[in-house]
C-alpha cells in the first residue's frame, strides 16, 4: 500500500478521518471529560501523545510482530505509553491527574488508538506513522476542546476555568466569565449535554462538507458521475 | 350520465389532526380554570409564553426544514405541546422558562426527529425534563395554594414575578413534595396531613385541580380522542401498587386518593401519556403502556430523588414503545393468534 503524503494524512485526521466526528472512535472520554475546556484539552493532549508514541512504536516493529499475535501486542504497546503518561501527569499535573481520574488509564481502551494501530501504523514507515498519530490527535483534541467550549459556556458561563492545571500559575488569570451572572445551565454540563453536543457537532461537520460538496459540483457544472468525487 | 368514480380510502377519519388537537385544548380548559383559581394568574402568563415561543419555534423549523408554513402551524399540535408544558411549570417560574422549555422540546424533541408524526419522545416532557434538571430549585416553587396565604396572585402580580425576576410572592411545597421530606423526618401520615396544605383527598387545591382535568379528560376518552386503556392504565398503575402499601400500614404509605389527587396524576394520565405520536398503538399495548407509566410514576414518588415523576415515567415509557408494539400486534381476523402478517 503506497504511503499517503504529509498533506493527506493531516486532512485525514483532522478533518476527513476524523476520530471523533467521523469514525465517532473514543466516544466514552469524549463525552465523560468534556465538560470544561480545561479538562477537554487535558485529555486531548495525553491522548495525543499515546498516540503519537504508539503509532511511532507499532510502525518500528511491524516487521516483527506476527499477524495472529498482534492484536495483543498493540494492546501491550499502548497499555506502557498510558502507564508512563499518566505517571507523568501524577508528578507533574497532579490536580489535573485527580480530576480526569479512571480517564487517564482508560486511554488504553480508546479504539481511536487501537484502530490507527491497525488501520496505518502496521502498515506504514515510522516517519508517516508518527504524523498519523500527532494528526488523529490533535482532531480528536479539537473535537473535544470544541465540546468543551460549548459545554462550559452553556453550563457555568465561563472559559478556561482551571487553566492554571495545565499551564502553570501564570495562567490563574484566564478564567473569562463569558456571561457574567449566569447562573449555569447544569443540563449542559451533565452527561446529556454531552451527548446533544456532540450531535450538533455531527450535524454542523456535515453541514459543512454538504455544503463543499454542492459547491464543487455547482464548479464543475454538474459532470456526469459527480457523485464519484464525494 | 358518468358515474364519479371515488378513489379509496373511502372511510374517511371523522377528524383531522388539527381537530383533534383543538378538542384537546378545549379539554384542558376546565384544569386551567383550576389552576387560575388555586394559584393564580401566573398560568395564563406561562400559557401566553409557551404557545408564543411554540409558534414561532414551529414556524422557524419548518422554514428551516423546508416544509409548507400553513399547513403544519394549522394543525395545533406544537400549540398543544406548549400548552401541556406551561400547565405543568409554576406558575411564578421566570418567563425564560417557559420560553427555553417550548423551545428545547420543540427544536430536539420534535423536529429534529423529522417532526410532527415523528418524535418518540413527548416534545412536552422532553422540555419539562430539561427544565427540572437543569433549574431543580425554580421548578420546585409552586405558589402557595389559594386560602393558605391570602389570594391567589392576580395578572399583574404574576406578570410582576415572572418578567420582573425573583418570586416576591409566597411560595409553599407541594403536597407531594410535604410528604417526601416529612415522611423522612419520621413523621407519620397522620401528622403530616394536620398541616395547613392539606384537603380530604389530597393537597388543597391539587385535588380539585385533578378532578377538573379528570373532567376534561373524560370528554377526550368520551369523544375517543384518547383511548381509554391509556389513562386506565395509568391510574391502575399508580393506584394498586399505592393501595397495597397502604393497606400494609396507612401511616407510612399515602394510599390511592393521595396519589390520584396529587401532582400531575391525570393531567397525565389524560393528557400527556395519550400523545398519539409517542405513545403505543396497538389495544393490549396501550393498556401495558399506561400501566408502566403508573407504575414507574409510583416508584420513583416512592423511592426516588424527584417528589413527582409522570415526566419522567412518560418518557421512559416512550421509549419502551417500539418493543412493547412489536409483542402485542391485535390478532388479525382470520389467522391465528401470533401467525399474522408480519
Amino acid at each position: 500500500m503506497a504511503t499517503p503524503g504529509a498533506q493527506r494524512i493531516l486532512a485525514d485526521g483532522l478533518w476527513h478521518n476524523n476520530a471523533g466526528l467521523v469514525q465517532l472512535l473514543g466516544l466514552c472520554p469524549l463525552l465523560a471529560v468534556s465538560a470544561t475546556v480545561v479538562n477537554a484539552l487535558g485529555l486531548g493532549l495525553a491522548t495525543t501523545l499515546t498516540l503519537l508514541a504508539s503509532n511511532t512504536t507499532v510502525s518500528l516493529l511491524r516487521r516483527q510482530v506476527p499477524a495472529e499475535v498482534r492484536i495483543p501486542v498493540y494492546v501491550l504497546v499502548i497499555a506502557t505509553f498510558v502507564t508512563v503518561i499518566g505517571m507523568l501527569m501524577n508528578a507533574y499535573f497532579h490536580a489535573l491527574y485527580g480530576i480526569l481520574g479512571i480517564f487517564i488509564p482508560l486511554i488504553v481502551t480508546n479504539c481511536a488508538i487501537l484502530g490507527r494501530a491497525e488501520a496505518f501504523a502496521s502498515r506504514h514507515p515510522a516517519g508517516p506513522a508518527a504524523l498519523d498519530g500527532l494528526a488523529t490527535g490533535a482532531g480528536f483534541t479539537a473535537v473535544l476542546v470544541v465540546l468543551g467550549a460549548g459545554r462550559e459556556v452553556l453550563g457555568r458561563g465561563t472559559l478556561f476555568h482551571n487553566a492554571h492545571l495545565i499551564l502553570g500559575d501564570w495562567a490563574r488569570g484566564w478564567e473569562i466569565a463569558v456571561l457574567p451572572g449566569y447562573d449555569g445551565f447544569l443540563l449542559a454540563a451533565l452527561p446529556p449535554g454531552a451527548f446533544i453536543g456532540l450531535g450538533l457537532l455531527l450535524a454542523g461537520r456535515n453541514a459543512i462538507d454538504a455544503r463543499q460538496r454542492r459547491r464543487r459540483h455547482a464548479r464543475a457544472g454538474a459532470p456526469a458521475g459527480g457523485e464519484a468525487a464525494a | 350520465m358518468t358515474l364519479r368514480q371515488a378513489v379509496s380510502p373511502h372511510l374517511r377519519p371523522p377528524r383531522t389532526v388539527g381537530g383533534t388537537m383543538r378538542l384537546v385544548l378545549y379539554a384542558l380548559v376546565p384544569g386551567v380554570l383550576g389552576q387560575l383559581w388555586f394559584f393564580g394568574a401566573g398560568v395564563l402568563w406561562q400559557i401566553g409564553l409557551a404557545t408564543a415561543t411554540a409558534v414561532a419555534t414551529e414556524a422557524a423549523m419548518l422554514h428551516l426544514r423546508g416544509r409548507p408554513l400553513a399547513l403544519f402551524l394549522r394543525d395545533w399540535s406544537a400549540v398543544v405541546t406548549a400548552v401541556l408544558l406551561a400547565v405543568s411549570l409554576p406558575g411564578l417560574a421566570p418567563w425564560w422558562m417557559a420560553v427555553l422549555g417550548t423551545a428545547f422540546g420543540l427544536v430536539f424533541a420534535k423536529h429534529l426527529y423529522g417532526g410532527l408524526g415523528h418524535n418518540p419522545f413527548n416534545p412536552a416532557m422532553v422540555g419539562y425534563v430539561v427544565l427540572l434538571v437543569a433549574f431543580p430549585r425554580l421548578m420546585s416553587q409552586w405558589p402557595a395554594p389559594a386560602g393558605l396565604a391570602g389570594g391567589a396572585p392576580g395578572p399583574i402580580a404574576a406578570a410582576h414575578a415572572i418578567f420582573g425576576g425573583g418570586v416576591d410572592a409566597v411560595t409553599a411545597a407541594t403536597p407531594l413534595d410535604a410528604v417526601r421530606t416529612q415522611l423522612g423526618q419520621a413523621l407519620t401520615l397522620p401528622e403530616i396531613r394536620q398541616g395547613p396544605l392539606w384537603g380530604a383527598l389530597g393537597g388543597r387545591g391539587w385535588a380539585a385541580i385533578n378532578g377538573l382535568y379528570l373532567a376534561g379528560g373524560a370528554v377526550l376518552v368520551a369523544t375517543r380522542t384518547a383511548d381509554w386503556r391509556i389513562p386506565a392504565g395509568v391510574l391502575a398503575g399508580i393506584g394498586v401498587p399505592a393501595a397495597f402499601l397502604w393497606a400494609i400500614d396507612p401511616s407510612l404509605h399515602p394510599g390511592l386518593w393521595f396519589h390520584w389527587a396529587s401532582g400531575a396524576t391525570m393531567l397525565g394520565a389524560f393528557f400527556i401519556a395519550t400523545d398519539p405520536v409517542s405513545a403505543a398503538t396497538t389495544p393490549r399495548g396501550r393498556l401495558i403502556f399506561g400501566a408502566g407509566i403508573g407504575v414507574l410514576t409510583w416508584l420513583i414518588r416512592t423511592w426516588g430523588g424527584y417528589p413527582d415523576a409522570i415526566a419522567f415515567a412518560v418518557l421512559l415509557m416512550n421509549m419502551a414503545v417500539p418493543l412493547i408494539d412489536r409483542y402485542t400486534p391485535p390478532r388479525i381476523y382470520g389467522h391465528p393468534r401470533g401467525g399474522g402478517h408480519d
